[in-house]
């Protein structure tokens, strides 16, 4: 079973955000790693880029294929994690944690509202 | 899974870098029942397939196989496939699952009567497991029992049992040790539970066509389609040492000695990535000193070497190692190098 944390929000092409920190952390589920399996290149986003919810904003590589990441919500990209350039494994390993992939300033807290919890997320994965 | 040649194939059991690294340091099982399988027997079937065929098939003894090629009147690739004689007058042609039907109609296109060969296609009801790795031997003697039941490289042993013949093939496609066996479609699951068992026991894993993709890729081998067609030769290909152009004609020969003549236009580079950079694939662009003159045909990550790695066809004056080209992938130039295949070798012991 995949670990589907409580206090995360979901989109439905599988990446998270934390809405309780501000900026948020966005990454992909663990579900979409084990989906995934062996992420070997991150294309981050640019810092700075402003992003609406939706948005394909970069790309995941694993061995299997490519991968688009979405902006979950709308607003500015205010950092990328310098660490998955030289590890882009962490993606697998601690794909809530160490593994996420962009911090976004949210412009529309409707927007993160929006979007799954937790339980609809499980469902959404079946 | 995902549909390939007609078939539903697994993509991978547990994850592709995991079986790659398994085949390379332990055993692996992959299902290659997709793949064809071509019975060609008669008296004049060693004068036949010689003329269809690249490589020189009265090299063989009974027991043996070679690498060769189907080519058409213009030299190009219909298929690559591995020819074995099983007997004085019979051969068994393994050929490439998506290429069945061409490689049949190309064959009998090629038979008259004065021939005195028959041919069947024993795809449909033959299955097949390749078995590779170091302790490939090992699953062997647990499945099969005694050291006699081994294939040496490039060798066939047939067997006849109750539902029809099984042949283990002492070859494969991941540069490892290893055998291809073939058997009866309707034995194929309890012989699959078996060697599952077996290669568990040894310490491997099932593995699927993500892997197969990646151990070949290291090695140089081409995939037929990616980067063998119809549209370019064997020479373009780099497999000239498959084939014999000084045994009398086959089909294909002419246009061959005419480009070797006049030289190639194009030729199958290896490269891999130099730096950061996201893994090749297919069809992205390939520059050579600022110009696009090419296309990746097959490309991946390499788990054995930790970057990435592919093929294309280049023209020949690019083609030399150490050369710089550049991988566009999503708008964006990587520098590559062109190497020497394969690009995998096996650590000494």
């Amino acid at each position: 079973m995949s670990n589907v944390p409580e206090n995360l929000r979901y989109r439905e092409s599988h990446e998270w955000i934390d809405p309780t920190q501000t900026p948020s952390p966005v990454g992909i589920t663990d579900h979409a790693q084990a989906e995934l399996t062996d992420v070997v290149f991150v294309d981050p986003p640019k810092v700075g880029a402003q992003v609406s919810a939706g948005q394909q904003v970069c790309v995941i590589e694993s061995v299997k294929a490519a991968s688009d990441i979405y902006a979950p919500v709308s607003g500015e990209i205010v950092e990328v994690n310098g660490a998955l350039g030289g590890e882009p494994g962490l993606l697998n390993t601690d794909p809530y944690a160490a593994g996420w992939i962009f911090k976004i300033k949210a412009a529309n807290p409707a927007e993160t509202d929006a979007l799954m919890d937790a339980e609809a997320y499980r469902k959404h994965i079946g | 899974m995902v549909p390939f040649a007609g078939w539903e194939m697994p993509v991978q059991y547990s994850g592709i870098v995991e079986e790659h690294k398994t085949v390379r340091q332990t055993v692996g099982v992959f299902d290659i029942s997709h793949m064809g399988q071509i019975i060609v027997g008669g008296k004049g079937a060693e004068a036949f397939l010689n003329r269809v065929l690249t490589n020189n098939i009265a090299k063989l003894q009974p027991g043996e196989g070679q690498y060769t090629m189907l080519l058409n009147e213009r030299g190009g690739v219909i298929d690559d496939l591995i020819a074995y004689r099983t007997s004085e007058r019979e051969f068994f042609l393994v050929v490439n699952a998506s290429r069945i039907d061409a490689d049949w109609a190309q064959i009998e296109s090629q038979l008259t009567e004065d021939d005195d060969v028959l041919m069947a296609n024993a795809s449909d009801f033959t299955a097949g497991l390749a078995i590779q790795g170091p302790k490939a031997r090992e699953v062997a003697a647990a499945v099969f029992g005694g050291e006699d039941s081994y294939p040496a490289h490039n060798a066939i042993l047939v067997t006849m049992t109750e539902n029809g013949p099984m042949w283990l093939c002492g070859t494969g496609y991941t540069g490892e040790e290893g055998f291809e066996f073939f058997m009866p479609a309707e034995t194929a699951v309890s012989w699959f539970r078996k060697i599952v068992e077996a290669v568990k026991a040894a310490g491997g894993m099932p593995c699927g066509l993500g892997a197969r993709d990646t151990l070949r890729l290291e090695m140089g081998y081409p995939l037929n389609g990616n980067d063998l067609s119809e549209e370019r030769t064997p020479l373009q290909a780099g497999l000239g040492f498959f084939v014999d152009l000084e045994k009398s004609g086959f089909v294909g020969r002419e246009a061959l000695v005419a480009q070797k003549a006049a030289g190639l236009p194009d030729k199958l580079a290896v490269f891999r990535m130099t730096g950061a950079a996201p893994p090749p694939r297919p069809h992205y662009p390939v520059a050579f000193g600022g110009e696009i003159v090419g296309e990746v045909c097959s490309g991946s990550q390499a788990p054995s070497l930790g970057g990435g790695i592919g093929m294309a066809y280049l023209p020949t004056d690019a083609v030399k190692p150490g050369n710089t080209i550049e991988i566009e992938i999503r708008g964006r130039r990587f520098p590559a190098e062109i190497v020497k295949k394969p690009f995998y070798r096996k650590p000494a012991a």
